[in-house]
């Protein structure tokens, strides 16, 4: 841990709409002290529907304090997008994909991030949402 | 041997296959996809002509094709720009700097490509995806360029019957049944392509 920065979490989805909505939704979930930095990243630049790899990694940067960023990813480009931005080291050192499901795995990891825990215990927490059964 | 002047001519003769054909990649990709493989690639494609009209002119083979897939990865915004940029990305590393490279350098290298965009996606042969095209265009390199191009070709027209098992079709199951995969076609232009070139007809 770096001097107590929290871990930053970017939302990658096809939509800007999700992206946002679910961003709002964890924010407010964590809400009640210090909330950890979170940024969307849903749809294209242009507004449609898809990935874009510019909006990531300015993501990525924006919550960027040193101590990792942890990127939650919705479907098929999402997911690639952000596995070839990481090969190509194009996001922050310590960046990391996170495989966990999107709306569940993002509310974990902003919980887990604004307690100032460290990368990988946000990684794990939003991991776990996975072991959730609903029925 | 081939130099960056080859690379340059190949890069263009797919963009101007991926613009020719646009329209029919969009509607092979409507019936199992989202309807935008013409589009994506195309404005992929045309970002890469406009990177390549700025790269420096000293730049080598290798840098070319890094500079293709990134601009791929960064423009696409549906899953075949990271594909598509991971394979032009990582057979461009594996010629490095050289200014020329030989056929046999170019095919191993394209070998670590398609490796590279199997891995990226994991899928294999059989999936319905642009690896039924690369995978058997390129292991005909070593044949000619020409039998590359209709390799791939024939690999794409043989993802009809499959069953897809990656990527938005594989949501479909059977109904992914007899349409052919958008991706194996794109694939089968660039290295269509590739073989327009070294044959000079591009």
């Amino acid at each position: 841990m770096s001097g107590g920065a929290l871990v930053g979490i970017v939302l990658v989805s096809h939509s800007a709409g999700v992206a946002g909505s679910v961003a709002e939704l964890a924010r407010g979930i964590a809400a009640g002290g210090a909330v950890a930095p979170v940024a969307p990243a849903g749809g294209t630049a242009d507004g449609g529907l898809g990935t874009s790899a510019e909006l990531i990694t300015a993501a990525a940067s924006a919550v960027d304090r040193g101590a990792g960023v942890a990127l939650l990813v919705d479907l098929g480009s999402s997911v690639l997008t952000v596995k070839a931005l990481l090969e190509d080291e194009e996001l922050p050192a310590g960046s990391r994909l996170v495989d966990a499901p999107f709306l569940e795995g993002a509310v974990a990891a902003v919980i887990t991030a604004s307690a100032g825990a460290p990368l990988e215990a946000v990684v794990a927490a939003a991991e776990e949402a996975y072991a959730y059964r609903k029925a | 041997m081939r130099d960056a002047e080859f690379f340059r001519h190949w890069l263009e003769a797919a963009a101007a296959a991926v613009e020719r054909e646009a329209d029919r990649l969009t509607e092979l990709d409507s019936p199992i996809g989202d309807a935008d493989h013409g589009a994506n690639l195309l404005r992929g494609f045309t970002a890469v002509r406009t990177a390549l009209a700025g790269a420096d002119p000293a730049d080598a083979p290798g840098a070319l094709l890094q500079l293709a897939g990134r601009t791929l990865i960064s423009t696409v915004g549906g899953a075949s720009g990271p594909l598509y940029g991971t394979l032009l990305r990582r057979t461009g590393k594996e010629l490095g700097e050289a200014s020329e490279v030989s056929d046999e350098e170019l095919r191993a290298a394209l070998d670590a490509g398609v490796d590279a965009v199997a891995r990226l996606g994991g899928a294999a042969p059989g999936d319905k995806t642009m690896l039924d095209a690369l995978v058997p265009g390129v292991a005909a390199l070593g044949t000619s360029y020409r039998a590359a191009g209709d390799a791939a070709e024939g690999g794409a027209l043989a993802t009809v019957p499959i069953l897809a098992r990656k990527g938005r079709a594989s949501y479909l199951g059977e109904r992914s049944v007899g349409h052919q995969d958008p991706g194996a076609t794109s694939a089968a232009l660039l290295l269509g392509a590739l073989a327009d070139t070294a044959e000079g007809t591009a």
